[in-house]
């Protein structure tokens, strides 16, 4: 099939491709606002990324669960010999997330089972005992204390490393590994390279004890499926436990952090919050949608048209590579009235902070369970709890993926 | 050598994920509250549907033997 220019025939619509990502937004909870002229021209727009490759950025609601879920736009393609890879893309290579259906599902469903609602209800309780020795430790410290450190990272860390059987004391080499393959991509290659060594080979240590002593965590039941399954290769097993690891660490705990933040600037309802514990699961979706943990350097994966499409209007041709972006989708005017306001009686409608489709977030019921509780155990233990800085003083790790937060200082009063 | 299958989406469980629909789109569809529900309720055995109903991300997806009504294994 020939791959057509896309320049010529929607010219006259996209007269120009702005660089993407665009300079991130006043409010660290906002998506960038260049979102709301795109969408308002159109709901997909050429852009051209950092190593001046161009792509077609989704920034309607429908348009962005349209690509998310037709399988006409492909995860596997991305990774073509010779196309180029970009960012923290090149970490998911070889991983379920670079898979379509079929090959996606059958990996998924190796973990899947443990993920699912009802597993993860089961966890809940574990998850509040977390919370609570989390908050027990803030209030026998010093005020301010650092809730990005001392609770939001550490209720994450211990619930992921509860499921996966990963050792808590590991965590901290973790987390510097993780900050670099999320980080900044301007940095030397070999940096990068090194990370991923580090984190495969630790990787390849757990898998090797669990091996020897298997639990009933994730490691050992990924462990066995490759040992009697025979469902995975030994290169696979490691980058499954990985993503498992990544992928349920910065983003839960930034998401708590900065709904946090996003609830400071909005009293009214947090105060609401607190006087009706019972709003909080609806809260925590409508944080979901509102909040963007994604940095300054968060490029989405992208997809690859396997044929021309017709998408917002537009034609692509086959073999380009569109960008799916949740959070601006989740602020489009068409899906959700008034998108810029936090609005905690929202009638409820599928948001995209999970994504859509096939690969729709794995760990998402997992982070529901974490957000429902960490909410809850703050607003009951600490109902004084406030950001001890004003909100323009937080500072970000440059050029991240997912926005990472250095500190957030709170405080609260005696009680 | 297997008969039919009753597929059945649970609306009260659904989230509108839209997993079966990226995961087996001929066999499912979404409404306007993003809902999804079986384009047929009979169907031939189909690995697709069943990846779906095992990988769904809230358990609405039910899968049984439209003879017997006994539940059909999700693992393949």
């Amino acid at each position: 099939m020939d791959t057509q220019t896309p320049g010529e025939q929607t010219a006259m619509n996209q007269p120009e491709a702005p660089r993407f990502p665009f300079p991130a937004a006043p409010v660290p909870y906002d998506p960038a606002p260049e979102i709301r002229q795109l969408t308002a021209k159109c709901p997909v727009t050429k852009v051209t990324l950092p190593n001046d490759s161009t792509a077609w950025l989704v920034t309607g609601y429908d348009q962005t669960r349209e690509v998310v879920i037709d399988q006409r736009y492909s995860r596997t393609l991305a990774y073509a010999p010779g196309r180029p890879v970009y960012g923290v893309e090149a970490m998911a290579a070889g991983t379920l997330n670079a898979m379509d259906p079929p090959e996606h599902s059958q990996y998924r469903k190796l973990v899947a089972g443990a993920f699912t609602g009802k597993r993860i209800e089961a966890l809940r309780p574990q998850v509040a005992k977390i919370v609570d020795n989390a908050i027990d430790a803030m209030l026998a410290g010093p005020r301010p204390a650092d809730l990005a450190h001392s609770f939001s990272l550490m209720v994450s860390a211990r619930v992921i490393c509860l499921l996966l059987g990963v050792p808590v004391a590991d965590i901290g080499k973790f987390s510097e590994w993780s900050n670099t393959m999320f980080g900044d991509w301007s940095r030397p290659p070999e940096r990068i390279a090194e990370a991923q060594a580090a984190i495969g080979g630790y990787m390849a240590g757990l898998i090797d004890q669990k091996r020897k002593a298997p639990g009933d965590d994730l490691i050992s039941v990924l462990t066995d499926a490759r040992d009697t399954g025979g469902k995975l290769t030994e290169d696979e097993l490691v980058r499954f436990c990985f993503v498992l690891l990544a992928g349920g660490h910065e983003t839960t705990a930034n998401m708590i952090s900065l709904s946090f933040v996003a609830l400071c600037q909005h009293p009214a309802e947090l105060d609401q919050m607190r006087a009706d514990l019972d709003l909080i699961p609806a809260a925590v979706e409508e944080l979901l949608r509102y909040v963007d943990i994604n940095g300054s350097g968060f490029v989405p994966f992208s997809r690859i048209t396997r044929e021309e499409v017709s998408l917002g209007g537009l034609t692509i041709p086959a073999g380009e590579a569109v960008l799916a972006w949740y959070q601006a989708a989740n602020r489009d005017p068409a899906a959700f009235g008034d998108p810029d306001r936090l609005d905690l009686d929202r009638p409820p409608r599928a948001h995209l902070g999970f994504g859509a489709g096939a690969h729709h977030c794995l760990g998402g019921q997992l982070a529901r369970i974490e957000l429902q509780e960490a909410f809850r155990g703050l607003l009951t233990r600490l109902p004084s709890l406030r950001m001890a800085i004003p909100m323009s003083d937080l500072e970000f790790r440059e050029g991240q993926s997912i926005m990472s937060i250095r500190e957030l200082p709170v405080t609260w009063d005696d009680i | 050598m297997t008969g039919q299958w009753r597929v059945a989406v649970a609306p009260r469980l659904c989230i509108g994920s839209g997993l079966c629909l990226g995961t087996a789109p001929d066999r499912f569809r979404s409404g306007a509250d993003q809902r999804s529900s079986p384009i047929a309720v009979l169907i031939e055995p189909d690995d697709a549907v069943r990846d779906a109903a095992a990988n769904c991300p809230v358990q609405a997806i039910s899968l049984t033997d439209a003879a017997t009504g006994e539940t059909v294994s999700l693992m393949s």
